[in-house]
């Protein structure tokens, strides 16, 4: 078990004091296949749960990042501006995307655990 | 969904399989659309292209019927060569494009996947008596690409590297015969291979045994066609695009234009000669995005003070550039290289610039 919590969009959000760190997982790099371009939030600004706050782009197709939580955006990995492909690389690690210092931890409680997110993937093969 | 006789293969090699013009087709393997198509640009790419339409024409007086239909001399087409051509609309648009080469008594036209059933119909309708239109549904097709598929195939295919780009011969492949010709979707050098759908797993796994060659999918193949400034049907090209707006006049040879022996002819023949003479009011160009931020097909161009100009019509991410790349119409007044366009995606303006097509060099076997 980890200490991430999942989204039904295949977002991870890690809890660290009152901020969390939100980026995709490896089932969903590995359906987008390579990223070659990704869209990163201004810090400072406020955010609500379901908000497009990222856009992500492979060589296949564009997608949409919707935030999970609301709060203030603190901190982008601006790594990913020139490294893109990070996020294929180590998803739940160096591929993060932005920190969130949330009103509430309690908005964490609606996302999966671990085991209730792989539930969901095998159901999707 | 139907399947290519590939589809075991695929799923052998892991490939991740996508619908495609009804087929379930490998958009990419586990290295991913990167790799492969940096395969094929440095040395050799397997695709399966067994879902296009492999069609044969036969009867007396087939090339005078064909050129009622297409804008190509193929009165004049000889044995063992083979033409670009597109099926043109009444009113001057692209139907489908094809490539057509003559072989033996046939003549074979290589046809989009997505329009071969209607291509065959088209036909039909406007077969004179004594033509026999048939669709090859018993012929796969694999397209060897890259620097490194002459040497690959001669291996286990003597004489197929005397073929010159454009040229068909029916050679033995691996002690198969097959059809092959010099000819790809890639802008590299390479080859198509037609061969009963019976040997084509087994031919396509020998192929891949040999140096250099590594599956391709159709990622790849959309990656390195629009590098290479090649037309998608549907996006690039269609029925509402005519042929010298899509700046294919090269594949409309003097004896079919106006003061040609066979002028016109084939249907839309008015405006497309008209289009030579005078110019489409708006081209084909290629699009370079000054960022990173890829400008995909149908997002709006605007010039720099907001009037809406065009569109694009293909765009993504070119790998042997790293960087994106897209293919737009603009007006001809506004078509010349390093003209400034605004792309609108997602409610945001891009700047971008045109540019000369192709992106990346072709490199024919000539």
């Amino acid at each position: 078990m980890t200490d991430l919590k999942f989204t039904a969009e295949h977002e991870w959000a890690r809890l660290e004091g009152d901020v969390v760190t939100i980026g995709i997982t490896d089932y969903a790099q590995d359906q987008l296949g390579e990223l070659v371009y990704v869209e990163l939030p201004e810090t400072g600004i406020q955010i609500s749960a379901g908000q497009e706050v990222v856009v992500i782009e492979s060589v296949k197709a564009a997608g949409d990042i919707k935030s999970p939580v609301n709060g203030t955006i603190i901190e982008v990995n601006a790594a990913l501006g020139d490294e893109p492909e990070k996020v294929n690389e180590d998803p739940t690690g160096e591929g993060w995307f932005y920190r969130v210092r949330v009103e509430s931890t309690g908005d964490l409680d609606f996302l999966m655990d671990e085991t209730a997110y792989q539930d969901l993937i095998s159901s999707l093969d | 969904m139907k399947q290519t006789p590939l589809h075991d293969l695929h799923l052998e090699l892991g490939a991740k399989m996508v619908p495609f013009a009804g087929y379930e087709m490998p958009v990419h393997y586990p290295t991913g659309i990167i790799a492969e198509h940096l395969n094929v640009r440095t040395q050799a790419g397997l695709f399966d292209v067994s879902h296009m339409g492999q069609i044969t024409v036969t009867g007396e007086d087939v090339p005078k019927w064909l050129e009622t239909l297409l804008p190509t001399d193929i009165v004049g087409l000889k044995e063992g060569a083979q033409r670009y051509s597109f099926f043109t609309t009444e009113s001057g648009g692209i139907l489908d494009d094809l490539m057509v080469y003559r072989l033996l008594d046939e003549y074979c036209l290589l046809v989009n996947a997505a329009n071969k059933d209607t291509d065959v119909a088209f036909l039909e309708e406007n077969a004179i008596p004594g033509i026999q239109v048939t669709l090859k549904e018993d012929r796969a097709l694999l397209a060897l690409q890259g620097p490194q598929a002459a040497a690959a195939l001669e291996s286990i295919a003597v004489g197929a590297t005397k073929l010159g780009f454009m040229q068909a011969a029916q050679i033995k492949v691996a002690d198969q015969p097959c059809f092959v010709t010099r000819s790809g979707y890639t802008g590299e050098d390479g080859f198509e291979i037609s061969i009963d759908q019976s040997f084509v797993s087994k031919l396509a796994s020998t192929l891949l045994t040999l140096e250099g060659v590594t599956p391709a999918g159709l990622g790849a193949r959309d990656t390195s066609r629009l590098e290479a400034g090649l037309c998608l049907h549907g996006n690039d090209i269609g029925p509402e695009f005519s042929p010298i707006e899509a700046g294919l006049q090269w594949a409309i040879p003097a004896c079919r234009r106006s003061g040609g022996e066979r002028a016109g002819g084939f249907p839309g023949a008015e405006r497309i000669l008209s289009e030579i003479e005078q110019g489409a009011s708006r081209v084909r160009v290629g699009i370079r995005p000054k960022g990173k931020a890829p400008v995909r097909a149908h997002a709006p161009l605007l010039t720099p003070d907001g009037v809406h100009v065009g569109q694009t019509t293909s765009g993504g991410f070119g790998p042997s550039l790293s960087a994106p790349i897209a293919m737009a119409y603009v007006p001809a007044s506004l078509s010349e290289a390093g003209g400034a366009f605004e792309a609108q995606v997602r409610n945001k303006t891009l700047s971008v610039t045109a540019c000369d097509l192709p992106f990346v060099p072709h490199r024919y076997h000539r």
